[in-house]
Formats: C-alpha cells, sequence, structure tokens
C-alpha cells in the first residue's frame, strides 16, 4: 500500500489535486493580504466565504446560470466588507472581536437561508474544467496543470495581478504606507478612511469568491459550514506568506499540497486513523508559522483603527 | 521643460504673506487658543515660542488644515482661504516638518516623497523620475540624500531632510519646522540651520516652533510668544533676549541657570564592566560599555537618540539581559538579579516613557505612588493592603512633591506630563535611593516642570546619591552633569568632566568621532 503511494498516478493525483485545492485560500487569501498592508485584520473572511458560497450556490441553483452565481457572491461579499470597513473604519472598533462577529453572523445566516430556501443538500453542476488548447495536450503535465475550472485558472492569475498592484501602482504605494504609517499617509493628504474602505470591500468580494469556488467550483453543493475554517487558514496564510502575495501562494501551495495528500492516505486505505491525517495540514500550519514568527513583521499598523490626533 | 525647473517651487502659487487673524479653538475642557493673531512673510524665519500645552501646534495644525479654527481667518497674500485639510494646505504651498516625522520607515526615500501626488505614469509609480527630481532638489539646497536608501537605515538628521524635501517638492512655500531641532546634534542643528537660511534667500516664508531660547535667537527674524493659548507677542528677535523671552514665556521670573554646587564625592555605587547587550531589532544594544558612577554626582549620558540609551538604562534596571560583563550596585554583583532584587537594594529608575513605563494610566495616583513597595509592610501585611497608611502615605507625598490633582483618587493619566512625572519623582526618590537611573526625565514638560525634576536631581546628588541622567538634551547634560559620557553606537565614546566641554567636542563624539582630526579628513 505504502508503495502505491508513490506510484506516478498517485503523485500527479496529489499534485493536481493540491493545484485545485489552493484555490479558495488564493482568494481569500490574497483578499486578506491586501486589508492587512493597509493595516486591517479581518477575521470574518470565513463568514464572508460562507455568504458567497450560498449565494453562488443559490443563485446558480435557482437560474442555472454560474456566472449569475458568481456575480451573487460578489455582491454578498462587497456588502460584508462594507458593512466590516464601517464597523472598523468609521466606528474603530476592535478588529479581531468585530471580525469574530462577522464570521458568526455569516455562518448562521448562511445555515438559517440554506434551511429556509433549500432545505436538503442537492448538488449542481459547477463550472466545467476548462481544458486549455494545446497545453492541456501535453502529457501528465497538460492533466496536472491546464485541465481546471476557469475559477481555479482565475486564483492563479490574481497573484501576479496582486503583486503588480501591490508594488507597481500608486494605489498600493498608498495601502503599504496606511499599513505601516497612517498618520504620515493622512499628512500628505491621502483618506486612509477611503484606502481601507477599498482594500476591506476588495477582501469581502475575493473572499465571496473563495466561498463560490467552492460551491459552484469544486464541490458544487452547499453545506452548513462547509468552510469548516478555511477561511482561518487563509487569515494564517498571509503571515506565513509574510503579507506578500508570492508568499501566500507559496503557503497555499503547501498546505493544499500536504491536504491532497492526505485525503489520498485515507483514499488508499493506508492504515493510519483518517483523524490524524486530517490534522496535518493545520499542525503544519502551526509548526510554520511558529518557525516563521520570528523572521517576519507585520504592517506596523496592522488591526490599529486609525484616528486623526498627535 | 527640464527637469530643473520641474523642481523649482515657482511651479506653485508664492507665498508673499500669510496671515492668521483672530484664530480660536476649542478642545473639551481647553481653550487651546484664544483669538491669536499670527503672520509670516517670504525670507524671514518667524520663531513661535511658547511651553507645552501653549498652544502652538494647535495653532499650526489649524493653518495645515490638520484642525478646523472656532472663529478666525486666515489670509494668503491678502485673500482669505478656508482649509480643510492638509491637501488644501500643500495645495495652497504649505508645507510641515511634523516633530515626529512623518515617513513610513520601511519604504525608501523616493517611495515617501512619491506617496499621495499624481504619477506621471497615470495609475503606475514613477519612481525614478521622482528620484532624478529629488536629486536636483537636494542639489539646490545642499542636502545629500539617497533616493533610493530606506528610511529605517538613515539618521534622524537626514530623515529630516527627507521631511524637508518632501515639503519642497510639493511646492511648498511657506515651511512650518515644529520643534526640528529636538532630536539634532549640534552639527546637524548647524546643518540645519544653513539649509533653512538658503531657503529663506529663496523666498521662503519659515515658522520655527521650539522652545529653545539660544536657538530662537540665533535663527529666526521675529518671535512671537503664545502662553495659555493667548497671544502675549511679537518682536523682532534683535530687540529682544533670552531672559526677556524666557519670563514672557512663563510669566515670571525663571531662573535659566541652576546652581550646582560643589558636593563631597563618595564611594563608587553602580558600576559597569565591559557590558554587552542586544537590541529590540537584533542588533547588538551594547558592545563594551564600562563605567562608574559614584556617590554625590551626576554621570550624564550624551548621544543622540537610538544609541544604546534605553538598553543601558535596562541593563542597570535588569529589564534586559546582559550577554557579558558586569553590573555591580555598591560592591555586589547584581548581573544576574531580577528588577525587583535590585529595586530592594536602592536603585530607582525613572524611565524615559513615562506614560508607557513609568505609570499605570488606569491606576490612581495613591496606587501608582505604591508600585514599587505595595507588597511589603507597611503598605500591605500578608497581602492585604494598608488602605489607612496608603491613604496617607500619599496624602505626604501628593503635598511634599507638589503634585496637581483634584485628588489621590484620580487616576493618573487624567494628569498632565508634569504632574505624571512628579508621580514618578515620588515614587522613586521617597524611597531613598542609593542609585537613580533617570531617562529623559525631563523630555516633553514645559520650564517649570522641567526646573522642578532638575532641582530635585541636584537635591538628591545633595544627599549623596548617585545619579545617571541620560538625556538627548545637550543643555541639559550640560547644566546637571559633573561628568558626561558619550553615548555612540553602544560604545561609549568618551568620559569628560564638565568643565569647559566645547559643545563642538561633544557634537563630534556624539557623532562618531573621536579625534577632531578625524572630522577634517
Amino acid at each position: 500500500m505504502i508503495t502505491k503511494l508513490f506510484s506516478s498516478t498517485v503523485i500527479l493525483g496529489i499534485l493536481a489535486s493540491g493545484i485545485r485545492l489552493a484555490t479558495p485560500y488564493l482568494y481569500a487569501a490574497i483578499g486578506e493580504t491586501f486589508g492587512q498592508r493597509s493595516g486591517v485584520l479581518n477575521l470574518g473572511v470565513e463568514g464572508q466565504m460562507l455568504l458567497g458560497a450560498f449565494a453562488a450556490f443559490y443563485v446558480s441553483w435557482r437560474t442555472g446560470n454560474l456566472w449569475l452565481g458568481l456575480l451573487a457572491a460578489i455582491i454578498v461579499g462587497a456588502v460584508m466588507g462594507l458593512a466590516m470597513a464601517f464597523v472598523t473604519v468609521n466606528l474603530h472598533a476592535e478588529q479581531g472581536i468585530s471580525g469574530i462577529g462577522f464570521y458568526l453572523f455569516g455562518l448562521g445566516m448562511s445555515d438559517l437561508l440554506f434551511q429556509k430556501l433549500v432545505g436538503t443538500v442537492k448538488t449542481i453542476q459547477g463550472f466545467p474544467a476548462l481544458h486549455i488548447p494545446v497545453l492541456s495536450d501535453i502529457p501528465v503535465l497538460g492533466e496536472v496543470f491546464f485541465s481546471h475550472n476557469i475559477l481555479v485558472y482565475g486564483a492563479y492569475a490574481l497573484v501576479p495581478i496582486a503583486w503588480f498592484v501591490l508594488n507597481k501602482t500608486t494605489l498600493g504605494l498608498k495601502i503599504r504606507s496606511i499599513g505601516e504609517n497612517p498618520q504620515a499617509a493622512d499628512s500628505l493628504g491621502i483618506s486612509v478612511a477611503a484606502v481601507r474602505y477599498y482594500t476591506i470591500i476588495q477582501g469581502g468580494i475575493l473572499s465571496g469568491i473563495a466561498g463560490a469556488s467552492l460551491s459552484i467550483g469544486l464541490l458544487n453543493v452547499f453545506q452548513q459550514n462547509m468552510t469548516s475554517g478555511l477561511g482561518f487558514i487563509a487569515v494564517a496564510l498571509v503571515y506565513f506568506g509574510a503579507w506578500r502575495p508570492l508568499g501566500v501562494l507559496g503557503g497555499a501551495l503547501l498546505f493544499s499540497m500536504v491536504n491532497a495528500f492526505q485525503l489520498w492516505l485515507q483514499v488508499l486505505g493506508v492504515p493510519i486513523p483518517s483523524d490524524l491525517a486530517v490534522m496535518l495540514p493545520y499542525v503544519l500550519t502551526i509548526l510554520v508559522l511558529v518557525a516563521a514568527a520570528s523572521k517576519v513583521r507585520a504592517p506596523s499598523a496592522l488591526a490599529k483603527p486609525f484616528e486623526r490626533e498627535a | 521643460m527640464s527637469h530643473k525647473q520641474d523642481v523649482l517651487p515657482s511651479a506653485r502659487a508664492h507665498i508673499e504673506t500669510v496671515e492668521m487673524r483672530g484664530i480660536t479653538k476649542r478642545f473639551p475642557g481647553v481653550l487651546a487658543n484664544d483669538h491669536v493673531d499670527f503672520d509670516v512673510h517670504a525670507g524671514e524665519v518667524h520663531a513661535l515660542l511658547g511651553e507645552n500645552g501653549a498652544g502652538k501646534s494647535t495653532l499650526m495644525k489649524i493653518l495645515y488644515g490638520l484642525y478646523q479654527p472656532d472663529e478666525g481667518e486666515i489670509y494668503i497674500n491678502g485673500q482669505p482661504v478656508t482649509i480643510h485639510s492638509p491637501s488644501d494646505a500643500i495645495r495652497l504651498g504649505i508645507g510641515m516638518i511634523h516633530q515626529h516625522f512623518m515617513l513610513v520607515e520601511t519604504m525608501t526615500v523616493a517611495e515617501n516623497v512619491a506617496l499621495g501626488l499624481p504619477s506621471s505614469r497615470g495609475f503606475l509609480t514613477d519612481l525614478d523620475v521622482v528620484s532624478q527630481r529629488i536629486l536636483a532638489l537636494a542639489d539646490i539646497y545642499g542636502l545629500k540624500i539617497d533616493p533610493n536608501a530606506y528610511i529605517w537605515q538613515l539618521s534622524v538628521g537626514q530623515q529630516q531632510r527627507v521631511e524637508i524635501i518632501k515639503a519642497l517638492y510639493r511646492g511648498a512655500s511657506l515651511l512650518i519646522l515644529d520643534e526640528p531641532t529636538a532630536v539634532l546634534t549640534p552639527q546637524e542643528v548647524d546643518e540645519l540651520f544653513a539649509i533653512m537660511r538658503q531657503m529663506t534667500q529663496d523666498g521662503h516664508a519659515l515658522i520655527f516652533i521650539s522652545h529653545k531660547l539660544h536657538e530662537v535667537i540665533e535663527i529666526s527674524d521675529r518671535v512671537t510668544v503664545l502662553r495659555d493659548g493667548r497671544k502675549i507677542g511679537t518682536r523682532p528677535t534683535s530687540e529682544t533676549t533670552k531672559s526677556a523671552l524666557a519670563n514672557w514665556m512663563v510669566g515670571r521670573e525663571v531662573a535659566l541657570t541652576l546652581d550646582r554646587e560643589p558636593v563631597e564625592v563618595g564611594d563608587v555605587r553602580l558600576a559597569l564592566e565591559n557590558v554587552h547587550c542586544g537590541s529590540d531589532r537584533g542588533t547588538p544594544g551594547l558592545r563594551g560599555v564600562s563605567l562608574e558612577v559614584r556617590g554625590g554626582e551626576i554621570l550624564g549620558i550624551a548621544g543622540v537618540s537610538g544609541n544604546g540609551q534605553r538598553e543601558l538604562a535596562e541593563v542597570i534596571t535588569g529589564l534586559r539581559e546582559v550577554t557579558e560583563g558586569k553590573v555591580i550596585l555598591e560592591g555586589e554583583d547584581i548581573t544576574a538579579l531580577l528588577p525587583g532584587e535590585r529595586t530592594d537594594r536602592g536603585l530607582s529608575y525613572i524611565p524615559e516613557e513615562r506614560m508607557k513605563d513609568g505609570i499605570i494610566q488606569d491606576f490612581t495616583v495613591a496606587e501608582n505612588l505604591i508600585l514599587r513597595e505595595h507588597h511589603k509592610p507597611p503598605f500591605s501585611y500578608r497581602g492585604f493592603l494598608n488602605q489607612r497608611f496608603i491613604s496617607q502615605h500619599s496624602a505626604e507625598l501628593i503635598r511634599a512633591f507638589r503634585i496637581k490633582t483634584p485628588s489621590q483618587k484620580t487616576l493618573a493619566k487624567n494628569l498632565s506630563g508634569g504632574n505624571i512625572q512628579k508621580i514618578v519623582l515620588a515614587r522613586e526618590l521617597a524611597r531613598h535611593p542609593r542609585v537613580i537611573i533617570a531617562a529623559q526625565p525631563t523630555r516633553g514638560l514645559d520650564i517649570g516642570a522641567t526646573e522642578y525634576v532638575r532641582e530635585q536631581l541636584l537635591e538628591q546628588r545633595r544627599q549623596g546619591v548617585a545619579v545617571m541622567l541620560i538625556s538627548e538634551d545637550l543643555d541639559e547634560i550640560l547644566a546637571l552633569s559633573d561628568r558626561i559620557a558619550v553615548i555612540y553606537e553602544g560604545q561609549i565614546m568618551d568620559i569628560l568632566p564638565n568643565e569647559n566641554v566645547s559643545v563642538e567636542r561633544l557634537g563630534l563624539l556624539m557623532a562618531g568621532v573621536r579625534e577632531p582630526a578625524e572630522a577634517q579628513a
């Protein structure tokens, strides 16, 4: 059985599903990266994802149009982001606590709506795999890299875009300065509130898409608490990735590869308790975060509400 | 258009005069500015002088758009203007160099300058263009700077230049300098003054906020004094003197020189032998510091901020681990002792950050006064606090140290900075210490409170206590110390007796230059 684990089919299978599984983490963690670089800690990612997942599933199920479903997830994410922005920017709420509040709201609300509007678990036809011409015909590699659905490609395209926006644009300069020293940005006439509204709403939208990538892309169902901690892992990946899109990508891949590995362990019936296998990626996260803790520095103004005073 | 033309301030509307008339600003319970008139014109340095809380900063924040006045008008070149935000002020040609630099440490000089400005490439940054313009500007005003350096790599003086460039880059015609010399070495102050003179010759108007009288006399053309939110008057600087300004500022006679009478010096109370330690940034904090402080003397530690002063205080008080070397208190090696054990042996500490390390803000005055000794009789018995004695004790200290507080049950955070420092002093001095470490004991205090703190330290010296005074204010070091040790990058450059020491010599030592010859080389 152990030898089976190292057969090429299994290894390729792990790679392919690892790449696919990284999708929701990438959307959510890139969104969170923008928020944190501007000094806002959003712990409500999980709640935003759940509502996004439900909205995408429900609208797709009712209309049969996956794109409308995706749009619904985007709108729901944006509204959640707007609420989060109001609470943290205007009301100066403690970000960690209000984030947990938004998580619980999303958890309860998505389940309530599911019970009332759907009732029982139903599956739908999600976004189909998009075989990229020529590239997907490459033996082995084609299957691993170029036969995923559109949301998977979108997640990977987001990484260089995020890097570019943060490092090469005036908007990115503003975001970074506000996360480090909002007083300095304010003294130069930059609206700290406007930039934080932007990053929080964008984070909400990306969390919504992350949810949709589960409910109408990877799993194609909606269930109560279907994200099961995924949004919190995404927040951890931002720390793991040292607030850089490329680092986040590395973290998301590592995490989802280990996850894929433990899934295959169970599929192949390797005789270790499944609970232990499921723990593997989480234990890894903790270990890597501990190892990385002393080396990276968070944005100085992270989780600090901004008020003009000196 | 050439780059050189691009960078000249003439790109903006030139400010000939700025007038503030009848400015009033109220905060809850405080009248920060009470019908203040103030004006400045091109080609002059107008000094704004006053104690903390006199309303200088409020007035300037109004001019820079950070606050809105409740009453009063502002005129630029005779035209009324309203300034709602810093971006309005920048558009009108007003720039401000804040006391606490408004720089993003993790970004480069060019990024800091470009921040918030439209880019020539639309939504993409144009840092190479910005860098070229910075170099051109730097050339005109003699400001040496590397546009690609990160802020955290720069010295305080260099960071200040970045702030000046930031303002000039935005076409500032009027520059407000808020206590710009507070953090500089004497040489850096000279350089800043040279830059300021260059700017006034170029037609800039400068407002210089300070409470250092000799600097005001040296650099300004006119001086306005504020007290308790009101304007006391404006005079040409040439028609006034240091002592006249001091009396104006405080509203009574002030002794500008302290009486440091000779005291017999006793035994060595505190000694450091080749002490090494780390710093919060992971770099070495102290690198082989050796020194001694004797009873009845004040050893001044001079140096530019961030050269190991904090680490020095912390290794002595036991808050930071010594990696090599020994700390000796009255002959006993205390290197391995806990902070509390050092306290019990007669070490007192007046910490640099009085709000953070000196008091517990949400504790009452009485509670703050017993922080050191609360666990011992007569303050407590078997774990129970003796409220009657505590109350009696704090009443005595409040009287003896003239702490202005509504009651001993008032929360410490509600007192003024000077009175908070008096709480710290009362707690640390009333226990008859053997050695006192005083770190920046008068920073941010007004003249009255500063005078009081300095007198208390001199009184301890008279009583034979060994005092280490760590201060970035060279005037304070010179006024109080018997000997002066200069610290630079975690090392003691030299220890000089405080007799006819030249400020230039100290300044060079503070900049890391040991021999005058090195400076010329």
